[in-house]
């Protein structure tokens, strides 16, 4: 009975085995990371493990400095990088910012074509007279984040995005301040927050999955993230 | 470059030439430090091409010793302010509420003497004539001299104060009755400083003095009893940590972290970098070793392994053979599969490990020792070792609780606590399960 179990066990990974080439080597030293996030940063099959290969690498390190002091929770992680220096977590986010790693299938939850449409208009145009900017406005064109601070939001399901969003309603996920997240979150309801993450997890990825550079557009709401 | 640590204020010459001489003819004082710890010194007072003055010296000694007592961890809260104080630490009895030791005369300890500063470290009684928790490890800090005890006050007085009230605890009764502590001191408190032990060397009472006193060792590697005590009787035989939920092993035992059989120099390793060729510390022992063994000098690393290498018993009884026969075929296939696909990466298929990078599985005691949480909840949740300035980039174990079911994680355990001529035994799923439930911490 047990041995059988292994099959699956087996088949569905994939790259989120450890492994690495060379032992003196940012790949190996990061093999905490990938049964959860890839080997590469792609993400694995869990939707709730959020792809962080090509996030800005100035995002991605303020998110292990959140983990490690405290600020943003979820034990795992906070359990993980508890006892990381800086300059380690830095080249550990320089490391996943550099991935590009092919996107992993798409999620495909249920969602009616009314709720796609919400979700396409708070992505693409925002609701204005909810004062709520575009996702694109600061997150890019192509979705891919923003040097230095901002997150790409392709290749993230929809769990993912979710869950992000409901915290940061709730106060239990912030960023620097000012904290233009938290503003637009409190103009999202329920239906919002699901509208908006069933969208974006359905888009594909562009051919070019670098962020924008910092400079490129004058953002709607000031953000303590890019300074 | 010993400092004369009796001097309260450095500044007057008279006292230093007064206190260079006791320190010369204090055989006790030189037994106690054999070597003053100089590397942490020259290393806080950056690019100061000149030797720096008595009193830079002195507050360099204090927070050196304040390092050793591991005093940050739990009076800061992750990401306040140093010594503020705040911490909830939870215990069975409910939460205490660490103090503010800054400098700060209304909130923390500005306006406390060195005297009392001293009678608080050595007696376990507040300023206010409280008698203190024994979450508060007094029971280990009775063995600071008074010398070190006002450098390290001195230190404290030197950080910036911060203004914040302390936080009630959050006993449940009877424990938030201090009266209760009067009959815990009678049964688990032995005042006195560190008495030197004449027939073992220097060094090795430099060891004993560190692990003892400020290391307060004993607060995690000698059992708990369910007052909250630990008694001297069982002193260095592991137990399970309150409320984290992670063994300390014996130190005493062989078979735990007993390290009889280790060099002193992987137990330096072990301590000071973190990593070493017979194991790694995770969890709270990480913590302890990012927070404080990392900066102690390597004459005090030395001492600590001295000693500590002579704290186990010789066995009594040879080891137990592997128990490799007791497993069923079946768990032993799934659990060497899914060592194979998982674990030989990092750890060899022969459990050698790649050392210190990826600890050894093979003869590690802290895998085969008695209690199987430690290495149950290290491949639920992985783990790092603490970044270290010896180790500043360690390698990683990514967490496992996703992948493998409760069959799975209880056949890999097993599999390594019995492969390879292991001498531990086989664990349950029920026992993964139990341990699934917790949080990683």
């Amino acid at each position: 009975m047990a041995v059988g179990l292994f099959p699956a066990l087996a088949g569905a990974q994939g790259d989120a085995v450890p492994a690495f080439k060379t032992l003196d080597s940012i790949e190996a030293r990061v093999q905490g990371c990938v049964t959860c996030h890839g080997q590469s940063g792609q993400g694995t099959s869990n939707g709730y493990f959020p792809r962080i290969a090509g996030k800005p690498a100035g995002y991605l390190y303020n998110q292990l400095i959140a983990f490690r002091d405290g600020t943003r929770e979820y034990p795992p992680m906070n359990y993980l990088v508890a006892y990381l220096p800086d300059a380690y977590l830095r080249e550990m986010a320089d490391h996943f910012a550099k991935q590009r790693p092919p996107f992993e299938a798409k999620d495909a939850a249920p969602a009616d074509a009314a709720m796609l449409d919400r979700g396409k208009a708070i992505a693409t145009v925002g609701d204005p007279r909810q004062g709520i900017p575009a996702c694109v406005a600061c997150h890019g064109a192509r979705m891919t984040g923003m040097q230095p601070g901002i997150p790409g939001l392709v290749g993230l399901r929809a769990a993912y995005i979710t869950a992000q969003l409901t915290r940061w309603r709730v106060g239990n996920r912030h960023a620097a301040e000012p904290d233009c997240m938290k503003r637009i979150v409190t103009r999202l309801s329920e239906s919002d927050i699901a509208a908006v993450a069933a969208w974006l997890a359905r888009q594909d990825a562009p051919a070019d999955l670098s962020p924008d550079s910092s400079n490129l557009v004058r953002m709607p709401l000031a953000c303590g993230s890019q300074r | 470059m010993r400092q004369p640590t009796l001097i309260v204020r450095p500044g007057l010459r008279i006292g230093l030439v007064v206190a260079a001489l006791i320190v010369v003819g204090a055989a006790v004082l030189v037994l106690l430090r054999p070597h003053a710890p100089t590397q942490t010194q020259t290393q806080t007072t950056v690019a100061a091409p000149v030797a720096a003055n008595a009193a830079t010296q002195y507050l360099n000694r204090g927070e050196y010793l304040a390092r050793a007592g591991d005093c940050i961890a739990c009076h800061t809260t992750p990401n306040g302010r140093q010594f503020a104080g705040g911490r909830a630490m939870a215990t069975p009895f409910g939460n205490l509420y660490v103090p503010n030791i800054t400098p700060d005369d209304e909130t923390g300890i500005g306006q406390w003497t060195a005297d009392e500063f001293y009678t608080m470290l050595h007696t376990g009684v507040s300023r206010s004539g409280a008698l203190m928790y024994p979450a508060m490890p007094f029971a280990s800090y009775t063995k600071v001299t008074r010398e070190d005890s006002d450098a390290i006050y001195a230190y404290l007085m030197s950080v910036p104060p911060v203004k914040q009230q302390n936080r009630p605890h959050e006993l449940r009764f009877p424990f938030n009755k201090r009266e209760l502590l009067v009959g815990w001191r009678a049964l688990y408190f032995k005042e006195g400083v560190y008495v030197p032990d004449p027939g073992k060397s220097a060094q090795w009472n430099r060891g004993a003095y560190l692990v003892e006193g400020l290391g307060h060792c004993a607060m995690c590697h000698t059992a708990i009893n369910a007052l909250g005590g630990s008694s001297e009787s069982k002193a260095f035989e592991g137990g399970m940590i309150p409320n984290q939920n992670w063994y300390a092993p014996s130190l005493t035992s062989n078979r735990e972290a007993g390290l009889g059989h280790w060099s002193e120099k992987d137990i330096a390793d072990l301590l000071q970098v973190g990593v070493a060729n017979r194991g790694t510390v995770y969890g709270p022992m990480a913590e302890v070793v990012y927070n404080s063994l990392q900066y102690l000098s390597d004459e005090d690393v030395a001492a600590m392994a001295v000693y500590l290498k002579t704290l186990p018993q010789a066995d009594a009884e040879p080891p137990p053979t592997s128990q490799a026969r007791m497993v069923s075929p079946n768990v032993m296939e799934l659990g060497r599969r899914v060592y194979i696909a998982e674990c030989a990466m990092c750890h060899g298929t022969e459990g050698k490990g790649q050392p210190p990078q990826f600890p050894p599985l093979a003869a590690n005691q802290s895998i085969t020792m008695s209690s199987p949480v430690n290495p149950i909840r290290m491949v639920l949740n992985g783990g790092y070792p603490p970044g270290t300035k010896k180790n500043p980039r360690p390698y990683g174990m990514p967490p496992f609780a996703h992948i493998l079911n409760d069959e799975m994680v209880a056949a890999v355990v097993t599999y390594i606590r019995v492969a390879w001529e292991n001498s531990g035994t086989p664990i349950t799923p029920a026992k993964v399960s139990e341990l699934r439930k917790l949080l990683p911490e």
